[in-house]
């Protein structure tokens, strides 16, 4: 090396002290003619560039891309600058070379060691890329709370960007496994008796223990429900993950890659863990939500309004409104239950329990049932009322219930009807004609005093004639285009007399819809009707239900 | 099954004719037994099932509201038709023969289909209470071979989406007929989409070309129950579950808060739109409560599609519903013109939405008083 006082050119235009100075710089910096011949090189580049001397050809002591560079900036005349920095590798390090003009026509190249920054950038390329895959992950599996959903979600996800192919195997239920199966954008399902033990770490996986290291795996020993049809094999690496679950695992994850390509290395492992531990959330939360809603629906099938139809030539109709549209059962109830011929009556109720939601559902249920067994006693409303009250008083809820008892049955072209009413609004008859009457009945509510009176009503209904039995939900809804006014029983009525002649399930349909309208967006209370109507004319039988198939007059 | 087009060369065209003409007379004198003979003779004599439901049912159907609006049918026919035409189809559904085996439709309909695999969810968008067309198009799927589950009419979005989860259906085919019911429509087509089941939109509510439907985002939308059915033998393709899509996303004109104000405050606008119109038209001071009602619904009617034409941001929308509403007033002896003052006092009342004020501009137009409103449809 030789140091710039001994240098005739290098000092021209620079005072010894900067010159000095440059040489020292902490940044590797060389100058270089037009003909290409290295003119001066301070400290650091040599250090860079060991065979970098005064006099050297550039081409002989730097990589071909400065070479390159610096062949344009010569040639790029007043402003070198102006075609910008040039970058490449160079060993281990990457660089970037600056260029300035020095009058003369020498061009300085200052080098910046970029080498680190393009590390940490890769770095952060990687991570984000990762953060965002984690992020859209977990939106997906979160989106679905259907367990078979979510392991394709999980598949699907871990074929895009984990590996070529993935199983996901999820918990056994008796002695066969649920399966997820993606290879090349497919997902398929089945479910199979598999012997987690083929594959070095799945039994542990779905025992929740700490995954093995891929390597332990033989791609070539797997057994053949663990490939995916569209997976171009022969696998090259396999990595086998729990699915880690509250509790207990959710499953266990087998990736798969072709032999083609790089093997799982050990980030890349630790990545699929952590991917796997959201699938293993989402999967998990799926499984509990199905398990839930399965028991609710099981608990919920006796509470949910029946399905009314026709009996014994009359027809019967139910709507029902829960209070809450989140909700399917509440404090009202109906139910129908048919005679065992034609010649005994047929007994409707409906009613209201005090209070709302679930618990005023689950009470329903019991009256419904106290209900059920004292069917023998239906001739005498009074005594199954009190029965009933007997039976309320005598439980622990506090709860007090009004109810309308309709016993019916239908001789010839007329129906005819014993209603009493046990301390709820009487049920309304619409004539043929459209004049609109409430039944003669009063009576005290149950499950509050130890005596209940009730008077019975009995009414004929000629055909195209009904009976609306409803709930206070009706006429105490609140709304109408003012959103302020009360539905009231005036309205009920003017409603109820356009209905005359209309099947049962119309006339439902057609109160439900109104009342609907009128409560918008308001809240309100539970709601139920029932309408008994005498047919009009007579009816498809198949719809009776008792003769399937054919049509028959 | 047999292309859209095609589908009436399985029945007699005579024998549907003669079928219709029998319905049509029975629903009208509410014979339920005439009606159910009208139907199943025609089947009897070789009439294809889905035909019946399509080409007899359907527009017997379409053509009781139709009569209803041209006011030769009263609410309780309307009903009475609606509720036989329901039980004809229950009892057709026992006719329906056991479905053919997976994939055996949708092989003759599209060739290299996947065909019917998966269950179909059919279902009324929240506050729809025309069941009738979901229903036959459920009935017509289940012919085709589809497992369908049919929720009815009015199905609540949280009661909706906690079934799409329980069960993953192939797809969801979302039925609307009021076009006010679109923002719920909506809801629904985005909240389906983000668990991964694919939407098939259909019913006059989306309109007649399925500008709505496509503006909802609906991953599909079929004019009948044919075409619907052809849509989903080809299969959807499932969206990528996700977060829930905004509103503003697909609708980036509600930005400007005209469709939330107007909804938020439709109490408020009916009232002081009534309170108008009692101060301007004498007239009204000798209404009874029940006329006085009449008129707020009427008003708030109208601000429900205004706040549903500014949901879309399509005046057609309000003006198309003003013209239908003209006809109706128009078939009971009651001038369109009846509905300008109420508009002009809506136009008053918002007159800081430009958005609004354009479209009651429009809808006034379409009313107008030199244009003569359109006669009642002459249904033959």
């Amino acid at each position: 090396m030789t140091n710039a006082e001994g240098s005739t050119r290098s000092t021209r235009g620079l005072t010894s002290s900067v010159g000095a100075s440059w040489m020292r710089a902490p940044c590797p910096a060389l100058v270089v003619d037009a003909a290409d011949v290295v003119v001066e090189v301070n400290t650091r580049a040599a250090e860079l560039f060991p065979r970098a001397e005064r006099g050297a050809w550039l081409k002989d002591v730097v990589p071909g891309w400065l070479v390159e560079g610096h062949r344009r900036a010569a040639a790029g005349g007043e402003d070198p600058a102006a075609t910008g920095p040039v970058r490449g590798r160079h060993g281990q390090w990457s660089l970037e070379a600056h260029p300035t003009l020095v009058p003369g026509g020498d061009v300085v190249w200052w080098l910046v060691d970029d080498t680190d920054r393009l590390l940490a950038e890769a770095a952060l390329r990687g991570e984000r890329q990762r953060t965002a895959f984690l992020a859209d992950a977990s939106t997906r599996l979160l989106a679905s709370l259907n367990t078979e959903r979510c392991m394709e979600v999980t598949v699907d996800l871990a074929v895009e960007h984990l590996a070529d192919a993935a199983v996901l195997v999820g918990h056994a239920s008796g002695r066969r496994h649920p399966l997820a199966l993606g290879a090349g954008g497919e997902v398929t399902h089945r479910s199979a008796r598999i012997e987690p033990a083929m594959i070095p770490g799945l039994a542990e996986a779905l025992q929740g223990f700490p995954p093995v290291p891929s390597r332990w795996i033989d791609p070539a020993a797997l057994p053949d429900w663990a490939v995916p049809d569209g997976f171009a094999g022969p696998a090259g690496s396999v990595v086998v993950t729990p699915l880690p679950g509250p509790g207990f695992p959710a499953g266990a994850l087998i990736l798969l890659r072709r032999s083609d390509r790089a093997a799982f290395d050990a980030s890349e492992e630790v990545f699929a863990r952590v991917f796997a531990a959201r699938a293993g959330a989402a999967l998990s939360a799926a499984r509990l939500y199905q398990e839930q809603s399965g028991i609710t629906a099981t608990l919920m099938a006796e509470l949910l309004p029946p399905v009314l139809r026709q009996v014994h030539g009359v027809e019967f109709a139910g709507g029902y409104r829960a209070s809450k549209d989140t909700e399917r059962v509440g404090g009202d109830f109906y139910d129908v239950h048919p005679g065992a011929d034609a010649d005994q009556e047929t007994l409707a109720v409906l009613g209201d329990v005090c209070g709302k939601g679930l618990d005023a559902a689950v009470l329903t249920g019991k009256i419904r049932n106290s209900l059920h067994a004292l069917l023998p006693l239906a001739d005498d409303h009074q005594n199954l009322l009190r029965l009933l009250n007997g039976a309320l008083l005598n439980s622990r809820h506090t709860r007090f219930a009004t109810l309308v008892l309709a016993s019916v049955r239908r001789r010839g072209s007329t129906t005819h009807l014993r209603l009493t009413s046990a301390g709820h609004p009487a049920p309304l008859i619409v004539r043929h004609d459209g004049t609109v009457r409430e039944a003669p009945t009063t009576g005290t509510l149950i499950g509050a005093l130890p005596d209940v009176r009730s008077t019975t009503a009995e009414v004929t209904l000629k055909p195209g004639e009904t009976c609306l039995l409803f709930t206070d939900g009706v006429t105490e809804a609140r709304g109408g285009p003012l959103g302020d006014a009360m539905f009231g029983e005036q309205r009920l009525r003017s409603a109820l007399g356009e209905c005359a002649g209309m099947p049962a399930e119309a006339v439902v349909e057609r109160i439900q819809m109104l009342v609907a309208e009128w409560i918008d967006d308001n809240p309100h209370d539970d709601i139920a009707v029932v309408a008994i109507t005498a047919p009009r004319t007579r009816h498809l039988t198949a719809v009776d239900g008792h003769s399937p198939g054919r049509y028959t007059p | 099954m047999t292309q859209p087009t095609t589908a009436v060369a399985g029945s007699d065209g005579a024998l549907l004719e003669r079928a219709r003409r029998h319905l049509w007379q029975a629903v009208g004198e509410r014979d339920e037994y005439a009606a159910g003979r009208a139907v199943f003779t025609a089947l009897d004599d070789g009439a294809d099932l889905e035909d019946v439901l399509l080409d007899v049912i359907a527009p017997v159907q379409r053509k009781v509201g139709a009569e209803w609006a041209a006011n030769r049918f009263t609410v309780a026919q309307e009903h009475a038709a609606t509720a036989i035409h329901d039980r004809i189809i229950a009892a057709l559904a026992h006719r329906t023969p056991e479905p053919p085996p997976a994939g055996a439709a949708g092989t003759s309909d599209a060739p290299g289909a996947p065909g019917p695999s998966g269950t179909v969810t059919v279902a009324c968008v929240d506050g729809e209470w025309h069941a009738l067309p979901a229903r036959i198009l459920a009935e017509v799927l289940r012919r085709r071979g589809f497992r369908v589950d049919f929720l009815g009419a009015q199905v609540p979005t949280p009661h909706l989406i906690a079934h799409l989860h329980q069960t993953a259906p192939a797809a969801l085919a979302l039925s609307s007929s009021l076009p006010t019911r679109l923002p719920n429509a909506h809801t629904a087509i985005t909240a389906a989409q983000a668990i991964g089941v694919p939407v098939l939109a259909g019913g006059a509510a989306f309109g007649t070309d399925g500008r709505y439907a496509r503006q909802l985002g609906a991953d599909a939308w079929a004019p009948d129950a044919r075409a619907a059915a052809a849509v989903l033998a080809r299969g959807l393709p499932q969206p990528r579950t996700g977060a829930v899509r905004q509103t503003l996303e697909d609708l980036p004109h509600l930005d400007d808060q005209e469709y939330t104000m107007v909804s938020r405050s439709k109490r408020q606008l009916v009232k002081n739109t009534l309170a108008g119109m009692e101060g301007r038209l004498p007239a009204m001071g000798a209404y009874t409560d029940r006329q006085r009602e009449r008129t707020a619904e009427d008003i708030a009617h109208i601000v429900d599609f205004l706040a549903t034409a500014l949901y879309t941001d399509d005046p057609g929308l309000f003006t198309g519903f003003l013209r239908w509403t003209g006809d109706i007033l128009q078939a009971r002896g009651v001038p369109a013109q009846v509905l300008d003052p109420g508009l002009a006092l809506l136009q008053e009342e918002l007159k800081d939405f430009p958005r609004a004020v354009g479209f009651l501009t429009q809808g006034r137009t379409a009313i107008g008083g030199d244009t003569p409103a359109p006669e009642p449809r002459p249904d033959a």
